[in-house]
Formats: C-alpha cells, sequence, structure tokens
C-alpha cells in the first residue's frame, strides 16, 4: 500500500515537471538585496526550526537577507488584510491555504511563479496553488485530520483498535462500550464545526454543493445522517456544550488527561502529545459509505509589488522544498513537507509515536475536497458552525438547522 | 525699496502713537495663536491622524464596495441600501442596545453605593479606593479570560458555587439567552471603579454644611440621599451617563475576546459586526457605512442627552 501511494506520488510528479519549464524565471538581481517574509506557520514552537532554513538559505545565498516577521495564527489573516490594503505586505508571506488562496489570486496580490520546478511538489497540492495554468503560490506543508485513539482505554474495556476498514458503525459501537460517564471517561470526541461537516458529508456520499455550486445540496437524508453523526455525539459518547465541549484545547486536554478513548483532529497535534503518558495510535478517520479526508495545506506567495520578485522567489522555493526544510521539518515534526519524493518523505514513518504514521499517507489518498464559494467563505463556513451548534445544544432540531443554513447560504450564493 | 512706506509715515506725525499700538497687538496675537497652536499640536496632530482623517476615508469608503484587496468601486449608497436590508443591522443594534439597557443601570447603581460607601470615614478606603480601581487599568483581553473562566459552564468558579447550593447554573457564553448577561456582568465588574471614581469626586464637592443643615432640620440618612446627594451630584451623574452610553454602543472588546458574537450570532453587537464584514468577509464598504451609521446614532442620542440636561441637571 505504502509503495503504491509513493508510485503514485513519484508519478505525478514527474508529470509536473515535464509540464514545468513553460515558464522562465525572472532575472535575478546583483548585489545584496533584503527581502521580508511575514509567517504565521512557525508561531507557537517553531520560530527556531523556520530560523534554521533562513540560515541555510542565507549561507547558499550571501547576496540575500531574509528579515521573518512571526505573527501568530490568529492575527495573521487581519494582519495580512491590512497590509495588503494599504501596500505594506512582505515580499513573500504566507497563505493559509486554499480559502485564502482564492481571493488574494483573484485580486491580482500574488505574482505569477515563472519556472517552478513542479516535479519536486506532490502534484495535488501544487495544483491548489495554481489558476489558468501559472502558478501563483507554493505549498509548504500539509497536514490531514486522522482518528486519535487511547489505547490503554481500549485494552481495559476489551475493544479492538481501530483499523482503516472502521466505519461509523463500528466506530460509535467501540464509542459506546468506551464510554463511562461515572469514571468521567468518553468514547468519543468530534469537533461539531463546518471542516467536519464538509468532510463527513462526503464520507456519507453526499456534497455540500450542487453541480453547478449555485445552491447547497445537503438538506438531503444522506445530509441530515451527516449532521447527525457530528451532533448525535454530544450527550452520548463525547461531553455537551454545557460540559466544555468546544472550548479551546477541552478535546486535547481530555485526551492527555487520558479520559478521552477517541479523538478526531489533525496531526498537527502529535508534538503536543508527545509527552502524553497514555499509549496513543492514529488509524485513518473511518467513513460510512465513502472514506475521506480533510487535508490542509498551507502556502507562501510572493507580493505582485514586490521590487525583489527574483529573490523573493527563490526564498519561496527554498522554504518549500529545499533539502533543508524537509529534514528540518520531518526532525521536529513539523507538519509535512509537501514534496513529492517518496524517498525523503520515508523517514517520517520512523521518527516514533504514533507507530501507525502511515496513515497520514493514507488519509490523504482519499480527499474530501472542501467546497470554495470565493468573497463569501467566511461567512458561510460561520453559518454552518452556528446553524450545528444550534442542533448539537437542542436548541433546534437538525433538520430545522440544516433548512436555516440552506436558506441563508443560498442566498449568499445569490450574491 | 521702501519708497511708498516713507512718505505716509511723514505724512501722519501726529499720530505716531497711534498706529504702534495696534501693530504691537498684531504681533502679539500672532504670537497668542502660535502658542496656543503649539500646545495644541500634540493632542491634534494624533486626532487628525488617527479620528479625523480616518473618518473622512471611512466616509468615502462607505460609498464603495471594497474587500481589501481589489481597487474599490463606486456604488453610492448602495452600501446603506444593502445594510438597511439585511435583518443582521437590525439585530446587531438590537443586541448592542440590550447591552446597554443591562450595563448602564448596573454599572451606575453599583459605583453609586461604592462611591458612597468609600466617602465614609472607612478604615482603609484608600486601598480599597485602589482595589476597586484595578480593574479599570487592567487589559480587556485578561479580564474577557479570567470571566471566560469564571463563567465557564463546565467547571467554572460560579457553577461550581451555584452547585453547591443546589442551582444548576445556566452555561454562560455558551447560551444564546445568557452570553450578553455574561458580557454585561464582565463589563460593570470592570467598569464599576470608573464610575466609582468619578462619583466620589462628585461627593467629596458637596459641601458638608448641607448635611448639617439638613440634619439640624431632622432629615434622616434617605432624605439626606435623595434631596442633597443625587441633586448635588447631577453634573457627574450626567458626565458618567454621556461616556457610559458612547462607550456602551462602541461595545467590542469583551465581546470579541468572550463570545466573538456568539453563540450564532446571539451576543453580535454594532462593532463586533463592522469587525468582521471588514476583515473576515471582505466588505470594507458596508463596515464603513455601518460604522457612520453607528456614530450617527451616537450623535443624536448624546445631543439629546445634552439638552435633556438642562432638566435634571443642578450646578452648584
Amino acid at each position: 500500500m505504502k509503495t503504491k501511494l509513493m508510485a503514485v506520488i513519484g508519478l505525478t510528479g514527474a508529470a509536473a515537471l515535464a509540464l514545468a519549464g513553460c515558464a522562465s524565471a525572472p532575472a535575478a538581481e546583483t548585489g545584496p538585496v533584503t527581502i521580508t517574509y511575514s509567517n504565521f506557520i512557525s508561531n507557537g514552537g517553531n520560530e527556531a526550526n523556520l530560523a534554521k532554513i533562513v540560515a541555510e538559505f542565507q549561507k547558499q545565498n550571501p547576496t540575500i537577507t531574509v528579515k521573518v516577521t512571526t505573527l501568530p495564527y490568529d492575527a495573521y489573516g487581519t494582519a495580512l488584510q491590512t497590509d495588503l490594503a494599504a501596500g505594506t505586505e512582505a515580499d513573500v508571506f504566507d497563505i493559509n491555504g486554499a480559502s485564502s488562496y482564492a481571493p488574494l489570486q483573484a485580486n491580482g496580490t500574488l505574482a505569477e511563479l515563472k519556472g517552478v520546478a513542479g516535479g519536486v511538489y506532490n502534484k495535488a497540492l501544487l495544483d491548489t496553488y495554481a489558476t489558468g495554468g501559472k502558478q501563483y503560490g507554493l505549498p509548504t506543508s500539509f497536514s490531514d485530520v486522522v482518528l486519535y485513539y487511547n489505547k490503554d482505554l481500549f485494552d481495559a474495556a476489551k475493544v479492538s483498535y481501530p483499523t482503516a476498514n472502521w466505519t461509523w458503525a463500528d466506530e460509535t459501537a467501540a464509542a459506546t462500550k468506551l464510554t463511562n460517564v461515572a469514571a468521567g471517561v468518553w468514547g468519543d470526541h468530534q469537533p461539531v464545526t463546518y471542516n467536519e461537516y464538509y468532510k463527513v458529508l462526503v464520507q456519507n456520499g453526499e456534497s455540500f454543493l450542487n453541480n453547478d455550486g449555485t445552491k447547497v445540496a445537503f438538506t438531503t437524508p444522506g445530509g441530515i445522517k451527516a449532521a447527525h453523526w457530528l451532533v448525535d455525539k454530544s450527550g452520548t459518547t463525547m461531553p455537551t456544550i454545557a460540559q466544555g465541549q468546544g472550548t479551546a484545547d477541552f478535546d486535547t486536554n481530555l485526551f492527555k488527561g487520558g479520559k478521552l478513548a477517541m479523538l478526531h483532529t489533525g496531526i498537527w497535534v502529535f508534538s503536543a502529545f508527545k509527552d502524553t503518558p497514555a499509549n496513543w495510535d492514529i488509524a485513518v478517520e473511518p467513513g460510512s459509505t465513502h472514506s475521506a479526508s480533510a487535508v490542509f495545506s498551507n502556502a507562501v506567495g510572493v507580493s505582485a509589488h514586490s521590487k525583489h520578485e527574483a529573490a523573493a522567489q527563490k526564498w519561496a522555493e527554498f522554504l518549500a522544498a529545499s533539502d533543508t526544510t524537509v529534514n528540518v521539518r520531518l526532525d521536529a515534526g513539523w507538519e509535512l513537507p509537501t514534496i513529492a519524493d517518496s524517498k525523503k518523505l520515508a523517514t517520517y514513518l520512523d521518527k516514533g509515536k504514533p507507530a501507525n504514521r502511515q496513515a497520514v499517507f493514507d488519509a490523504a489518498k482519499a480527499i474530501a475536497p472542501a467546497p470554495s464559494i470565493g468573497a463569501n467563505q467566511s461567512q458561510m463556513q460561520d453559518i454552518i458552525t452556528g446553524e450545528l451548534v444550534e442542533a448539537q445544544a437542542g436548541r433546534k432540531s437538525v433538520e430545522q438547522a440544516l433548512t436555516s443554513a440552506e436558506t441563508k447560504i443560498n442566498a449568499l450564493l445569490k450574491g | 525699496m521702501s519708497a511708498p512706506a516713507t512718505p505716509a509715515r511723514v505724512a501722519y506725525p501726529p499720530a505716531r502713537r497711534a498706529p504702534t499700538h495696534p501693530v504691537r497687538q498684531a504681533t502679539s496675537r500672532t504670537g497668542y495663536v502660535l502658542t496656543v497652536l503649539a500646545f495644541l499640536l500634540p493632542s491634534a496632530i494624533p486626532l487628525v491622524a488617527f479620528v479625523l482623517a480616518p473618518m473622512v476615508a471611512a466616509l468615502w469608503i462607505s460609498f464603495n464596495k471594497w474587500n481589501l484587496l481589489a481597487p474599490m468601486t463606486f456604488i453610492g449608497f448602495g452600501n446603506f441600501a444593502k445594510l438597511l436590508a439585511d435583518p443582521t443591522t437590525g439585530d446587531v443594534f438590537l443586541h448592542t442596545i440590550y447591552y446597554i439597557v443591562g450595563y448602564l443601570p448596573l454599572v451606575f447603581v453599583g459605583g453609586l453605593v461604592l462611591a458612597l460607601a468609600l466617602n465614609t470615614a472607612l478604615k482603609g478606603r484608600s486601598l480599597l479606593r485602589g482595589i476597586y480601581f484595578l480593574p479599570v487599568v487592567t487589559s480587556w483581553i485578561v479580564v474577557a479570560l479570567v470571566w471566560r473562566w469564571l463563567l465557564s459552564p463546565g467547571s467554572g468558579v460560579v457553577n461550581t458555587v451555584l452547585g453547591f447550593v443546589g442551582i444548576t447554573g445556566p452555561g454562560w457564553w455558551t447560551d444564546p439567552v445568557w452570553a450578553m448577561p455574561s458580557i454585561i456582568l464582565a463589563s460593570a465588574w470592570k467598569d464599576l471603579g470608573f464610575v466609582m471614581v468619578i462619583l466620589l469626586a462628585g461627593l467629596q464637592a458637596i459641601s458638608p454644611d448641607m448635611y448639617d443643615a439638613a440634619k439640624m432640620d431632622g432629615a434622616g440618612w434617605w432624605r439626606r440621599l435623595f434631596s442633597i446627594t443625587i441633586p448635588l451630584l447631577s453634573p457627574s451623574t450626567f458626565f458618567v451617563l454621556v461616556i457610559s452610553l458612547i462607550n456602551g454602543f462602541q461595545v467590542f472588546d469583551q465581546v470579541y475576546a468572550m463570545t466573538g458574537g456568539g453563540p450564532n450570532g446571539a451576543s453580535e453587537v454594532v462593532v463586533q459586526q463592522i469587525y468582521d464584514l471588514t476583515f473576515r468577509y471582505g466588505r470594507a464598504g458596508e463596515a464603513s457605512a455601518l460604522s457612520w451609521m453607528l456614530f450617527v446614532v451616537i450623535l443624536a442620542v448624546t445631543v439629546l442627552q445634552v439638552r435633556g440636561q438642562r432638566r435634571w441637571v443642578t450646578y452648584g
């Protein structure tokens, strides 16, 4: 299975390599240049790792100095928008995933990146940041959401561990057995949010939008079942909102404290779980009729107004796919590099806990595509989360919540 | 060089004293204006740069469609029309008024009680004044996080204490019914010290003779409170009301930090909506239009208050 995945990544990489070279890179400047790089990816623990990459880049490119600004994730979007509005954005800046990329590209803030060695990258991720056959961003990292489980709790309840073949029914059965409210032990945790809902729709063979993207398509029986899958956990196998569910770090703290048997979250918490005493591992998330996982990526773009485009692009490429970056990221467990070379990625599998790191790659084989509706994206996401929480808190039925979301989002889609 | 001036001076020798006076006055007036300007500049420059200029810019933006990324396009009153047609606009104004109606009496009565208590010869009153003022100078983010923790539905101190006496506490900021009361509670707690200090200053300006005279006439504590203290405190009360109302309409920090406008928009206030429209939804034109709508409302309310003060504010 592993070999097959690597072969696919390799093949797509080779195809991309063949397509690359259609456009040529911008002319390099002579003399020393200072470029600015604004990021959130290193915030909260990876600042020193980023500094290592910068140092190596400057060593290899003595004429270029990279000035780094690191912002917290929560503040980054606002800061970037303000900078773009004022024309004071950095030469190179982080792009927070595909939904942030779309408006940035559509409004002409990103310079076209010419002559990118496409074969180096995982093609699906590279294509996420291309529009009309032109590259406007380079993926720097990716992560996906998996099912974490506490082996000790499974052993104690004599329940067999999750496998890649599990479905929702298996998860529910196990979660019910594992839940012991008197002991404060919960069987399962999955956020009741937009980011989960679009994925579980795909897991149940449904889609968020209709074929031409003009209306939502989730008020079907399958869509309602998908919403129930999230909402009904609350109060049965998962704590309720009144018990604190949905607040920051509630789920990860519960898991770290050995009081949660299963947890749906991203691979970005690996490092946070490093010192957890419990034995834990991961598996690909169970699906219902289909297997589908949420994949998130970050990217960098070069400002369309940069005065040092060539140097900026050089840094962007180094940051995204250099061997230094790959090694630093794999050593630190700092999400995953976006390269195609399976040999370089293979060391990731042997980096210790969790044992089943292969699940990270397996999950990325069946991706639930995130719906993209353009300018009103954030509002649409807020509506879904808001309505699902109404249903979770019991203030609305699942059907009422979805119908209300349908009315509001269809109005947004009409513009 | 100065040919035309010379004959003029020569022509009016008797009036020599007369022209010197206005000239000197003019010089001193220029000097005076320059001095005033020099003193005003440190506050005038930031006022123009950070208040007046952005206000004018926001007015211009309010007539444009702008997502902060692409160039603006002029759409006249389009943003205002869209806001008036959007039910959310009414909701956010209603939530803001709800906040003010809940917050204002709480903070005023609380501040008055504290001021009255600390205006007596209480032991350690200076220390107590300092303690009650402490929240005023504390960052809203810190206060909001502490209150979020206190009012945490699962394991918060408030619900735990309520549990001891057999009451099941509400979900506070996770419950649409209780989200705004939670914000009101935290806000009143934080601003109590501010109201207390203003009213305390007002109380200390009331002559003790008044009370002595009233006592001799046989007026009790309540009578003195309603016939002397409250009427003579009215200038301070007026100041507190004007400032608190303006701040109330502009409520944002605590909402942003405590509920983010949630759950499902239940505590979304006007300024939070302005923030969301600008930075989350890419609709800076509508946000600017909403800012101006808020400005007009605040201006109208303040003008009404200033006009109304003649009826109830007693000076001296």
